[in-house]
């Protein structure tokens, strides 16, 4: 074992610019749609907006079926507390993400495109809608016929949940619809609909640029290539790194943490907590057989060092999640609030500490029971806080 | 045939048409699955919860009301998982839900009590949600209260409003911890668009929407040594009532609600079919007013087609969504309203009592029926013409606290005047009667002869069906009807505001023209109106809708202009249809509302 710190390697693929976008897309364009889905599907690319499902696969269903219409979206309600990479991704290389969303297009049959844009986000619309114009100039000289338009949100969380997303843009109220359907099948008005995280686009544009086995190079085992990152909290250097899947905790920590990191929290409100004596042993990737202990992201990356209250950092989650759940799903909705009234209570001394573990109990309910992935993830935080912290909890 | 799926269900095998929930499988093997936002009348939500399954094989448990089956699929619905997971649900539920259920109007019909009950929540110790909610109780409206903190938010009269009424007072707001149903802007149901029909009511599953009551106002009424108390019961009642006190769907009570009418206590038992059949008498004239102005006199002002007017629910619908066709309504009051203004008018004189020591009750299946008698226009006898409504599940409340067994009372004649009745005037309460009674008497007083249809029951216009079509081919008229001799008579009929919604777009488009539609508010008619007993779906509507009919075919007279009564009172009292007098108690105008 070695004992000189090992820096993290840094990949500049996602925001290295790049001059030849137009050849790069009439290549992929001219390639036939199943070599394009195999590259896809070889170059094991998983969803980067956290919930890590296959890319490849996703775009192979919706090309499968027989549907006249069908969508591609892009994912940029950028919402997770401690994610701002997206943000940084659309206004630095917007064309990779709509030449991933093009090429997606070709191969599934879809003419329209939206972006939808966090609420949050309005500044980068005139940008956006300049980088669209000559995009779609682009698109002309090429002979695809796809068009692209930013549907802008509202500033609901769980407008980021994909399903609640086409709820929104049809102009109903955001709320979670019940799967299935899949949105590959029914998505945008009940038609397939292709829905990527903005950083999953652009991943796919390098892929189509350089090959599926580039990619593969990068990462470890079920967890291929590389993952923007949003790092904050309690570090010297806080900001949008592309690093490696596959690292542990404590590399990571040695890297960004300030040398008195206690606690990281591993993909934002609704990832996980992992406390120190976990740093060696987690690693930073999607679950799989393979990977072990691994714990998946959407990049946000929040580090605590020591002078932080763990309670604190659980009651602001919970005060997010109670407001920010839509309110449709009796686990979600009255969960959310019985856990934080409930830490507050203990914390207060009004209920015993016991009443701890019923509420990990009713967080396992929420986990099995709730609508969406919104309340499932509520008990992530929730129990990797509570079981590592529960001394905080309680004093 | 369909594909067939099989599956087990708590390890029994099962084989199902492809594209069942798990719920609709599990049925089929007589397991009950609980549910508090699933309604076979409405669209899944899947937002409860209660209904989870477990899945061999899934790590998440299912809602099986919104979940289709699929082969091979192993489901348990009582694994420890699941009842664990269940119980915890509707403890989360009570910790919103202002638990106070001996003082809840609802009590007894709460599902939600039901499944507290069954799941034996007795040591329910979540916090309580309630005291820092600032819930809202709305009791403005004279017909419908809303009180949030019974609610679930199930979205059951959301998607009731929504879907079968197409008409959206009612909708989620706010999110998280602060979601509730609410309407425009926060404001009382009765400064909406709210129509006031009560399908909300019937659909809820808790004490959260429930109607106005007047059950008190009444005893206080009947205990009143110096007023006539009269109460007049509506066609759907008596096929109704029966429901609520133990008996069948679709019993015929009629007799029996006579009687424990009369041992309430109130004066006089009258029939609000009477005034139906009147509705016939004046209705019909109109129509036939309208089309002599429109083929003899050229008239092209004259609105056509004539729209029914007997559902409050409707009409406040049409004042709110398509005021431009207010002049298409007819001008007739509803029975309810006709018989209001007779009761302090011709039947006061006739019992010699002072109109204004006649309180005039009504028993109606409705909960528009209340908002409509608090009408402005609804005075023209000089008294407010109905005093106090109410539903057919108050009037159960009201013989239940008496103390009467229903089901031993012998059957009882409505008393008189103005309680002879028709089949024509029974059938008012089932979509599609209004029409059968009126072309019972337009037809034969145009052509001398019955309407050509065995027994007189004109099927076309019979059935759920959301939007029905019928025409008749008049030949053969008397001489002063001539102008109408080979004209075929083209109506519609629709039930549930969702098909008028349809029907007025097919008419405003001019896809589809007729001569005379009626509407109902309630699907299935009145029979399964907003103040019917619950719970209520397609197949207790059918069996009401059969009682109706059976109802009908076993009355002696069964054409509205042959009821004595009406005779009668045209004759004593009323002249002729569409008289001046006519004019001034049975006939009214209507206002434009706005669209929120």
């Amino acid at each position: 074992m070695t004992t000189t710190k090992k820096q993290l390697h840094r990949i500049d693929l996602i925001f290295k610019n790049d001059e030849d976008c137009k050849e790069i897309l009439r290549k992929a364009l001219s390639k036939p749609n199943q070599e394009i889905i195999n590259e896809m599907v070889n170059s094991g690319l998983k969803g980067r907006g956290g919930a890590g499902f296959p890319t490849g696969l996703k775009w192979k269903l919706t090309a499968e079926s027989k549907e006249k219409d069908k969508y591609v979206i892009c994912n940029a309600d950028e919402g997770e507390p401690g994610t701002f990479k997206d943000r940084e991704i659309l206004s630095r290389v917007p064309h990779k993400v709509l030449s991933g969303m093009a090429v997606c297009a070709k191969i599934t049959g879809a003419r329209k495109g939206f972006i939808y844009l966090r609420g949050e986000y309005k500044f980068l619309v005139p940008e956006l809608k300049k980088e669209i114009r000559k995009f779609h100039d682009i698109l002309d000289d090429l002979g695809l016929d796809f068009r692209v338009e930013i549907f802008l949100g509202s500033g609901a969380y769980i407008c980021g949940e994909e399903s609640a997303l086409f709820e929104s843009m049809e102009g109903k109220r955001g709320e979670p619809r019940n799967k299935p359907p899949f949105p590959t099948e029914c998505g945008y008005l009940n038609k397939p609909t292709v829905i990527n995280n903005v950083e999953t686009l652009a991943h796919s544009y390098t892929i189509l640029k350089f090959g599926a086995q580039k990619f593969r190079d990068l990462g470890v085992k079920d967890s291929r290539g590389s993952k923007v990152f949003s790092v904050s909290g309690d570090t010297p250097i806080p900001g949008i790194y592309e690093l490696e899947l596959g690292m542990t905790v404590q590399d990571f920590v040695d890297d960004f943490g300030d040398g008195d990191t206690k606690a990281v929290q591993v993909g934002g409100a609704s990832g996980f907590l992992v406390p120190r004596k976990r740093f060696a042993k987690t690693t930073i990737g999607y679950q799989g057989k393979l990977t072990g202990i691994s714990l998946p992201t959407g990049g946000s990356m929040m580090i605590f060092n020591s002078s932080r209250s763990m309670y604190n950092v659980l009651n602001n989650y919970l005060d997010f999640f109670e407001e920010e759940s839509c309110g449709q799903c009796t686990p979600c909705r009255v969960g959310c609030q019985q856990l934080l009234k409930g830490i507050r209570a203990v914390k207060r001394g009004e209920k015993p500490t016991s009443y701890l573990d019923k509420l990990m109990k009713l967080t396992e309910t929420m986990k099995l029971t709730a609508k969406c992935g919104l309340g499932q993830s509520v008990a992530n935080s929730f129990s990797s806080i509570v079981e590592n912290f529960r001394e905080e909890m309680i004093y | 045939m369909s594909n067939m799926v099989n599956l087990s269900i708590n390890g029994i095998a099962v084989s199902v048409k492809e594209g069942l929930t798990i719920l609709e499988a599990a049925e089929k093997l007589h397991i009950k699955i609980p549910t508090l936002c699933y309604h076979k009348d409405l669209c899944i939500a899947g937002n409860c919860r209660v209904c989870v399954v477990e899945q061999t094989g899934n790590n998440k448990l299912v809602a099986s009301c919104a979940t289709p089956v699929s082969e091979g699929m192993e489901i348990n619905t009582n694994s420890l998982k699941v009842r664990n997971c269940r119980k915890h649900i509707i403890e989360l539920l009570l910790t919103e839900h202002r638990e106070e259920c001996t003082k809840c109007y609802r009590n007894g019909h709460c599902e939600l009590q039901e499944l507290s009950a069954e799941f034996q929540i007795t040591n329910q110790d979540f916090i309580d949600l309630v005291p820092d909610k600032n819930y809202t109780v709305d009791r403005i409206s004279p017909a419908i209260e809303k009180d949030d903190s019974k609610c679930i938010r199930c979205q059951r009269c959301v998607r009731t409003c929504a879907e079968i009424q197409s008409v959206g007072a009612i909708a989620v707001s706010h999110k998280g911890s602060e979601m509730k149903i609410s309407t425009f802007f926060d404001r009382s149901l009765d400064e909406v668009v709210c129509t006031n029909c009560g399908q909300c009511i019937v659909h809820c599953p808790t004490g959260a929407l429930t109607e106005k009551s007047y059950v008190e106002k009444v005893w206080d009424a009947i205990a009143d040594p110096d007023v006539h108390v009269v109460v007049q019961t509506a066609p759907a009642v008596r096929i109704g009532l029966g429901e609520e006190l133990g008996l069948g769907s679709g019993t015929r009570v009629t007799g029996k609600m006579v009687a424990a009418l009369k041992r309430l206590g109130f004066d006089s038992v009258l029939d609000t079919d009477f005034t139906a059949d009147l509705t016939i008498m004046e209705e019909g004239t109109e129509l036939l007013t309208r089309l002599k102005r429109a083929l003899v006199d050229g008239d092209t002002e004259v609105a056509l087609p004539m729209a029914t007017s007997c559902s409050p629910g409707w009409v406040k619908y049409i004042e709110h969504k398509y005021p431009e066709y207010l002049p298409n309504l007819s001008t007739c009051k509803s029975p309810q309203q006709m018989f209001g203004a007779l009761a302090k008018t011709y039947y006061a004189k006739n019992i010699d009592v002072e109109p204004q020591n006649i309180v005039s009750v009504s028993i109606m299946p409705c909960t528009a029926k209340k908002f409509e008698a608090n009408r402005p226009e609804m005075k023209d006898s000089g008294y407010k013409d109905v005093d106090y409504v109410l539903t057919t599940r108050e009037l159960a409340v009201m013989i239940k606290q008496a103390g009467i067994e229903f089901e031993k009372l012998n059957d009882e004649h409505f008393d008189s005047i103005m309680g002879v009745s028709t089949g024509a005037g029974v059938i008012f309460g089932v979509t599609g009667g209004v029409m059968e009674a009126a072309l019972r008497t337009a037809y034969e007083i145009v052509t001398g002869r019955e309407v050509p249809f065995d027994n007189l029951e004109i099927t076309p216009v019979r059935g759920l069906a959301g939007v029905k079509e019928a025409s008749i081919q008049i030949t053969g008229t008397k001489k002063e009807w001539n102008f109408l001799e080979g004209v075929e008579l083209k109506c519609a009929i629709t039930n549930g505001l969702q098909n008028a919604h349809k029907l007025m777009e097919a008419i405003k488009n001019g896809e589809r023209t007729y001569h005379f539609i009626e509407i109902m508010a309630c699907p299935g008619g009145c029979l399964g109106g907003g103040g019917q007993p619950f719970p209520v779906d397609n197949e207790v509507r059918l069996k009401r809708m059969q009682a109706i009919y059976e109802e009908d075919r076993n009355l002696p007279i069964r054409k509205s202009h042959e009821n004595p009564e009406i005779v009668q009172v045209y004759q004593d009292f009323l002249e002729e249809p569409l008289s001046h007098k006519s004019h001034k108690l049975l006939h009214t105008s209507y206002v434009k509302r706005e669209q929120y």
